[in-house]
């Protein structure tokens, strides 16, 4: 059976200067808690993953807020002002990656590839500086894999094993993100017992977490 | 009817029973307003739905289920939820039957862009290459000029989404097709004249000897 820690606790595994990931799209699915933990407690020079900014006090926002990032990983940044002015200032630096490019990427990084190729983007800017490779005489991007120190992911339910299940648009890159870290930490929006959720419903073996957020209290 | 609504109401028609569709944000989302409850048409969206339904009862909402834009919506029945990889994979993977993109601008060879403005507005690409990509029929609903200024031109000034002809452009104005020989125009708006549609068009159109009106 696992332990669950408290959301301080979890905070503070991650130092200055690590890579997250964060699951979410537009701020479905997203650490939340862990999120704004880290913005409180000041955490800087972060690399930031995450699919894309949300809006304004959601997804990664509270990190931009109080520039807790140094680089951004992302889709989309659209919606959150903040991100595009920081961005326009050369206050943060930003990769911009397709979004489909991006999960790819990290999957790649999760399940041991070696990168991916893929026809998105060929002939765009997504193409600078990337190897092109033809296959069956088709132009394919050479897209490298990513990793990182931490995955924040969030969950619909954990059991007492640290099985993971998802629920609707809430699922999006968090069973992708818990493959691709050194450190898997879970923040689960409510606690079953082991059985509740069967074994053709996990999405993310208990195996891999590394670390649970207990309930707020 | 205003234009946008006449654009959604226009692109509705493209969808058939049975059929995979994406909805960009913008006028896109519109389109599924325009089709009816049980017309068969299935709608995914990036963020992993396949089968969004329409907007819930106020108060009512799933918040763990939106749309790729973020607003709540229903899913329906048969719905699927699957991961982004899955999601990705569907719409790169040549599974996805049509989708609807928003534009800046498409050009002659039918190219279209519709993530940024150097310097200016950089929101980033989200899905839309992929979609441009894998997607086996592209649609692009936008409003046929901005503050007065043509979006469809000879060659895009902005950085474009990809380098594949789209299916269909639909505009307030007119239905344009790229061809191999260029765009052509299929159909003009409700008492709008072909010569009307040439002055707010930078691009060269083909224009066959019958014009019929868009008919809703």
């Amino acid at each position: 059976m696992k332990t669950a820690i408290t959301v301080d606790e979890a905070a503070a595994l991650i130092p200055d200067g690590a890579s997250i990931m964060l699951g979410g799209f537009m701020g479905i699915g997203a650490p939340d808690r862990l999120i704004r933990k880290l913005a409180e407690i000041g955490r800087k020079n972060l690399t930031v993953i995450s699919n894309d900014t949300a809006k304004p006090g959601y997804g990664p926002n509270p990190l931009l807020d109080v520039h807790a990032a140094k680089k951004l990983i992302a889709s989309h940044i659209g919606k959150s002002p903040e991100a595009q002015r920081q961005m326009l200032a050369g206050e943060i630096e930003v990769e911009l990656v397709p979004q489909g490019t991006l999960v790819e990427r990290i999957r790649a990084g999760g399940v041991g590839l070696g990168g991916v190729l893929t026809p998105t983007g060929v002939g765009t800017e997504a193409q600078n500086g990337k190897q092109v490779v033809e296959i069956d005489g088709r132009p394919f991007l050479v897209e490298k894999p990513i990793r990182a120190d931490f995955a924040l992911i969030s969950c619909w339910r954990c059991d007492y094993a640290g099985n993971l299940a998802y629920t609707m648009s809430a699922q999006n890159f968090n069973p992708v993100m818990a493959l691709a870290a050194d450190v898997v930490i879970v923040e689960p929006h409510e606690f079953v017992p082991i059985g509740v959720i069967p074994p053709d419903d996990v999405r993310t073996p208990g195996a891999i977490v590394d670390y649970i957020v207990g309930r707020a209290h | 009817m205003n234009s946008k609504e006449m654009i959604a109401r226009r692109i509705a028609q493209e969808l058939r029973p049975g059929m995979l569709a994406n909805l960009g944000i913008g006028i896109p989302t519109l389109v599924s307003e325009f089709v009816p409850e049980n017309h068969g048409v299935f709608f995914q969206s990036e963020n992993g739905v396949v089968g969004l339904g329409h907007r819930p009862p106020e108060g009512m909402e799933d918040f763990d289920l939106t749309d790729a834009g973020g607003t709540f919506v229903m899913a329906v029945p048969g719905a699927a939820a699957i991961d982004s990889a899955l999601s990705f994979g569907l719409i790169r993977g040549g599974h996805l039957d049509v989708t609807v993109l928003g534009g800046m601008q498409v050009d002659e060879r039918g190219y279209l862009a519709n993530w940024m403005i150097p310097g200016k507005r950089v929101a980033g690409m989200g899905g839309a290459m992929d979609l441009v990509q894998g997607a086996k029929k592209v649609i692009v609903a936008m409003e046929h000029t901005a503050k007065g200024q043509p979006k469809i031109v000879r060659e895009c000034d902005l950085p474009v989404t990809g380098v594949r002809r789209v299916s269909l452009v639909v505009t307030e104005l007119a239905v344009i097709e790229p061809t191999d020989d260029g765009l052509l125009l299929r159909e003009r708006g409700p008492g709008v004249s072909v010569s009307a549609i040439l002055e707010a068009t930078a691009a060269r159109l083909i224009v066959p000897e019958m014009v019929p009106e868009m008919r809703f």
